[in-house]
C-alpha cells in the first residue's frame, strides 16, 4: 500500500490515551499515567495533510465532542480512522456500484454521485480551511451551514465509526469508545448473563478482538486492494 | 469457450435450497452433483475473526460485491431506473451458504389462510375490496400438504420455539393463531433478553398473544435427523451480518456441509461465476459460467436448478431467453412479474428509564404477536397483513450510537451526544414486518444501459408501495406505540409514515416473485414442484417462487418447498423425466 511518508499528525499523547477513563456507569474516573509520560507522537498520516488532519480533528470534535459527559473524538483517535479509511479500499469507492452513466434521481434511489469518498473529503477540506484555528463558537457555525451537505453526512458517519470501531481500525484508542457506552466487544457469549440482569446495569471489561482472539485480525483497510 | 465432461445434475447456487437439494439429491440417489457457487468457501472457524462489527456490519464482507453486480431502481414505468449503487434495502449474501450464512434466523412457518391469499380475502370481504392493480394469488398447494416439509425444515435446523397449535390443540405461549402443527419445535424457546421481557409483558397486559419468535439460533445442543449435532447459542450478539462462529446459528455450512462433504457423488465448485442456463429443443443441455480465472465455461448436465436468490434465478432466465418476460402494460408474459418485498418498518423507537444491557442477544432471540396476522379488515383501509415484534440482536455502538428521544433535537455536539450516551442502552424497537401484495407495476426485467463487470444486463427493479402498505404502517404505528407504553417507554418516537419505496433503508433480505408458483403455465413459470412449465428439467429453488410475501420471513418456505420439490424428483421425475403434472 502506498503510504505518505511526509505527513505526520502530532497529538499530545495524554489525549491521544484518554486523559479521562470512564467508569462503566461513566462517572468520572482515573486518569491514565502512561499518556502523560509519553508526551507527543507523531502518527504518520496515509491520505490527509497535516493541516487537513488537524481541520478534520478539529470537527469531528464538534461532532463528538470532550466534554463533562465523557471523552469524545480526540481522545477516540476518529482523525486516524477516517484517514485509514480514506487511503484504503472504502475512500476509493471500493464498496460502491461506479459504472456510468451517472444520473441524478430521487431521494429513495440513494446516492448517485461519482465522487468517492476522497474526492468528498477533499473537496470540502479547500472549503473548511484552517478550521482548526477558528474558535469553537466559530467551528460550530461552519459546521451548521454545512449540515445538510454530504459531506458532512460522512463526517458525521465516520466519527460515529471512529468512536466505537475495533481499535485496529485505528478508532477507539484504549477501547474508550466502548468504555463511554458500556459494550463489552466481542465476546464468546452471556448464556448465564442474557436473562439476568433485568433493569440493572451489567457491564462486563471491554476487550478488542485481537485480545479476544490472542492474535491480532488484519483489517480490510489492510488486506482489501 | 471449454466445454467439461457431463454431470447429471447442475445446482446453481450454494446456499439453503440449493445445498438442501444437493444433500436430498446426493444421499438418496446415486447421481454425480455439482454445485456452482460464484462466491467463496467458508468455515464455521472462520467466523471468529468476522465479529468486527465495522468490516462485517458496515463494510458488509459477506454480501455480493456491489462494484460487480447491483440492481437497477424506479418507482414507476414513467421514471428513469438508477442502479443502487450501495447496499441499502436488501443485503444479498455470497460465498457457500450465502444469504443463509448471514441471516438473523427467525424462521416462521406461513399461515393455512397465506396459500389461499386471494380466495380467503375475496370470500371474507368481497373482491371488490382489493386494491385496483392488486395480483394477489392462491397457491397451487396448501398449508396441509406443506406441513410435513414445514416439519423437516425445522428439524434439519433445529429451530427453537413453542407450538401455538399442535394437530388443532391451542397452546397459550404459542402463536395461537398458527396453523395446526404435526409436533412441537425441535428445541425449546431461547432465552429471553430484557427487551424482549418487556414486550412480552407489555403485549400481554394489552390483551395480545405474545410468543417467542421461531429461532435458527438454536437455544440448545441439538443434533439434526442427519446425524449434524450442533451448539446451543450462547446470546455473543454478533449474528445478523455475521456468521456463527460457534456453530450454533444454523447455516449451510454447519447444517448441510457436514452431510454433502462425506458425498462422494457430491462437488462443490466456488468462483463459478453463471451467466446463461442453455435451452435447446424444450430442455435445459447446461449452464455456462465464468471461472475464477475469467474463462468461459459450458458445464453439460441432464438437470438443473437454479438456487440462486429471488433477483438472480429471474436474471438468469432473462438474460437466457427462458420464458417469456412479463410485460407489465398488457399483462402477458410470466418471468420477472410479482415482485414483492416485505413491509418492514421500525414502528416506534421506544425510550427507557433503565439499562437494556442490549449487548446480549441472538438475530432471533425476541418475542411477536400474531394478532395482526390474524386481524379483521373489514373496518380498516387495508386488506393485509403482519406482526408486530421485538428481536434483541445484540446492540453494536456504530449502528446504535446516536438515537435520542424526540425531545432532544441537536444531532451533533454536546446536547446530542450526553442524550445518545444516556439513552444508548436505554432504547428499543417495536418493529413491525408485514405483507407485501402483489401489484401488476411490481416487476422486474433487464435494464437496457447498465451492466455487471461480464457486461450483461442488470435485472432492474420496478417497485414501489401503494396506499394499501402505507395505511397498514400507519394502523400497525399506531399499535406500536400503544405497546411501547404498556412496555413502560419514557418516551416513544413513532415511525414517521412509509412514504414511497426506499432502496437505501434496510428492510430485510426478503424479496419474492420473478418465477412464481402457479397453476396455469399462462400466468406462472414454476408448477407446484418448482419444475418450469416449458422446459421440465429445469427446477427453479427458492423465494422467487413465492405469488407475493406473505409477512413472514421466507427461509423456512423456501426450504420446505425444497424438500417438496426434492422428493417428487427422487420418485417421480427420474423413473420417467417429463413434466410432474
Amino acid at each position: 500500500m502506498r503510504r505518505s511518508r511526509r505527513h505526520f499528525l502530532t497529538v499530545s499523547a495524554t489525549t491521544l490515551g484518554g486523559a479521562l477513563v470512564y467508569t462503566f456507569d461513566r462517572k468520572p474516573g482515573r486518569v491514565h499515567a502512561q499518556g502523560a509520560q509519553a508526551g507527543a507522537v507523531k502518527i504518520p498520516l496515509r491520505f490527509f495533510t497535516e493541516e487537513e488532519a488537524l481541520a478534520i480533528a478539529a470537527a469531528a470534535a464538534r461532532i463528538f465532542p470532550s466534554d463533562e459527559s465523557g471523552p469524545g473524538a480526540n481522545e477516540a483517535g476518529v482523525v486516524i480512522y477516517i484517514d485509514r479509511q480514506l487511503a484504503a479500499a472504502y475512500g476509493r469507492d471500493h464498496y460502491r456500484y461506479t459504472q456510468g452513466p451517472f444520473a441524478d434521481g430521487v431521494s429513495e434511489q440513494g446516492y448517485q454521485g461519482k465522487e468517492t469518498p476522497r474526492e468528498i473529503y477533499r473537496a470540502c477540506l479547500k472549503k473548511l480551511g484552517r478550521f482548526h484555528l477558528l474558535s469553537a463558537v466559530e467551528q460550530d457555525a461552519r459546521l451548521k451551514q454545512m449540515e445538510n451537505t454530504l459531506f458532512f453526512s460522512l463526517l458525521r458517519t465516520h466519527t460515529i465509526e471512529g468512536m466505537f470501531c475495533d481499535p485496529m481500525h485505528g478508532g477507539n484508542a484504549d477501547l474508550i469508545g466502548w468504555q463511554l457506552v458500556g459494550f463489552p466487544g466481542p465476546r464468546m457469549g452471556y448464556f448465564d448473563d442474557v436473562d439476568q440482569h433485568y433493569g440493572t446495569t451489567f457491564r462486563p471489561k471491554p476487550a478488542s478482538l485481537a485480545q479476544i482472539l490472542g492474535r491480532p485480525v488484519l483489517p480490510s483497510e489492510e488486506t482489501e486492494p | 469457450m471449454k466445454t467439461l465432461r457431463p454431470v447429471d445434475v447442475v445446482i446453481v447456487g450454494g446456499g439453503w435450497t440449493g445445498l438442501t437439494m444437493a444433500k436430498e439429491l446426493a444421499t438418496r440417489t446415486a447421481l454425480k452433483i455439482l454445485v456452482l457457487e460464484r462466491g467463496g468457501p467458508r468455515k464455521t472457524r472462520d467466523y471468529f475473526d468476522s465479529m468486527d462489527e465495522l468490516d462485517y456490519a458496515v463494510r458488509l464482507r459477506m454480501m455480493q460485491p456491489i462494484r460487480d453486480e447491483t440492481v437497477t431502481f424506479r418507482h414507476s414505468m414513467r421514471d428513469r431506473a438508477l442502479p443502487i449503487r450501495q447496499y441499502g434495502s436488501f443485503l444479498p449474501g455470497t460465498g457457500v451458504g450465502g444469504s443463509g450464512e448471514h441471516w438473523s434466523g427467525i424462521s416462521y412457518r406461513y399461515y393455512p389462510h397465506d396459500f389461499r391469499r386471494l380466495s380467503h380475502f375475496v370470500e371474507k370481504y368481497g373482491r371488490e375490496r382489493l386494491p385496483e392493480d392488486c395480483d394477489v394469488r392462491d397457491w397451487p398447494i396448501t398449508y396441509d400438504e406443506l406441513e410435513p416439509d414445514y416439519d423437516r425444515a425445522e428439524r434439519l435446523m433445529g429451530i427453537s420455539g413453542k407450538a401455538g397449535n399442535l394437530r388443532g390443540s391451542k397452546i397459550e405461549g404459542g402463536n395461537i393463531f398458527e396453523g395446526p402443527r404435526g409436533s412441537e419445535y425441535p428445541t425449546p424457546p431461547m432465552k429471553m433478553p430484557h427487551l424482549a421481557a418487556l414486550f412480552r409483558d407489555g403485549a400481554h397486559s394489552l390483551g395480545y398473544h405474545p410468543f417467542p419468535l421461531p429461532a435458527a439460533t438454536t437455544s440448545v445442543a441439538y443434533t439434526n435427523p442427519d446425524g449434524v449435532a450442533r451448539a446451543g447459542c450462547s446470546y455473543c450478539g454478533y449474528c445478523e451480518r455475521f456468521g456463527c462462529m460457534i456453530g450454533a446459528k444454523a447455516q449451510p455450512t454447519n447444517t448441510l456441509i457436514p452431510v454433502l462433504a462425506h458425498q462422494t457423488n457430491f462437488e462443490l465448485r466456488t468462483g463459478a461465476w453463471v451467466r446463461r442456463v442453455i435451452v435447446e429443443g424444450g430442455r435445459v443441455r447446461g449452464v455456462r459460467y465464468m471461472d475464477p480465472q475469467g474463462e468461459e465455461i459450458f458445464q453439460p448436465a441432464d438437470l438443473v436448478f437454479l438456487a440462486s436468490w429471488t433477483l438472480n434465478n429471474t436474471r438468469l432466465l432473462l438474460l437466457s431467453g427462458v420464458g417469456e418476460p412479463y410485460d407489465p402494460k398488457t399483462g402477458k408474459g410470466v418471468v420477472g412479474r410479482n415482485l414483492t418485498h416485505q413491509v418492514s418498518v421500525p414502528a416506534a423507537t421506544v425510550f427507557f428509564e433503565k439499562p437494556l444491557n442490549g449487548f446480549m442477544g441472538a438475530g432471533s432471540a425476541g418475542v411477536a404477536i400474531g394478532d395482526f396476522d390474524a386481524m379483521d379488515h373489514s373496518h380498516v383501509n387495508f386488506c393485509s397483513g403482519g406482526a408486530l415484534y421485538t428481536v434483541c440482536y445484540g446492540t453494536r455502538p456504530i449502528a446504535n450510537f446516536g438515537f435520542v428521544p424526540p425531545s432532544v433535537t441537536a444531532r451533533w455536539g454536546p446536547e446530542w451526544k450526553k442524550a445518545a450516551l444516556h439513552y444508548y442502552d436505554r432504547t428499543g424497537l417495536v418493529r413491525f414486518y408485514g405483507e407485501h401484495l402483489a401489484y401488476r407495476g411490481n416487476y422486474m426485467d433487464l435494464d437496457p444501459v447498465y451492466k455487471d463487470r461480464y457486461g450483461d444486463p442488470l435485472i432492474r427493479m420496478t417497485l414501489d408501495w401503494r396506499d394499501n402498505e402505507g395505511n397498514m404502517v400507519q394502523f400497525m404505528t399506531a399499535r406500536a406505540v400503544e405497546i411501547g407504553r404498556a412496555m413502560g417507554a419514557v418516551e416513544i418516537r413513532p415511525f414517521p409514515g412509509l412514504g414511497r419505496y426506499e432502496a437505501t433503508r434496510y428492510q430485510g433480505t426478503h424479496v419474492q416473485g420473478g418465477t412464481i408458483i402457479g397453476a396455469n403455465h399462462t400466468d406462472s413459470v414454476v408448477n407446484r414442484y418448482l419444475q418450469h412449465w416449458r422446459v421440465p428439467n429445469l427446477f427453479l429453488l427458492g423465494a422467487a417462487a413465492f405469488p407475493q410475501n406473505p409477512s413472514g420471513n421466507p427461509t423456512l418456505t423456501a426450504v420446505a418447498l425444497t424438500y417438496r420439490a426434492a422428493d417428487a424428483v427422487i420418485q417421480r421425475y427420474l423413473k420417467n423425466p417429463g413434466e410432474l403434472i
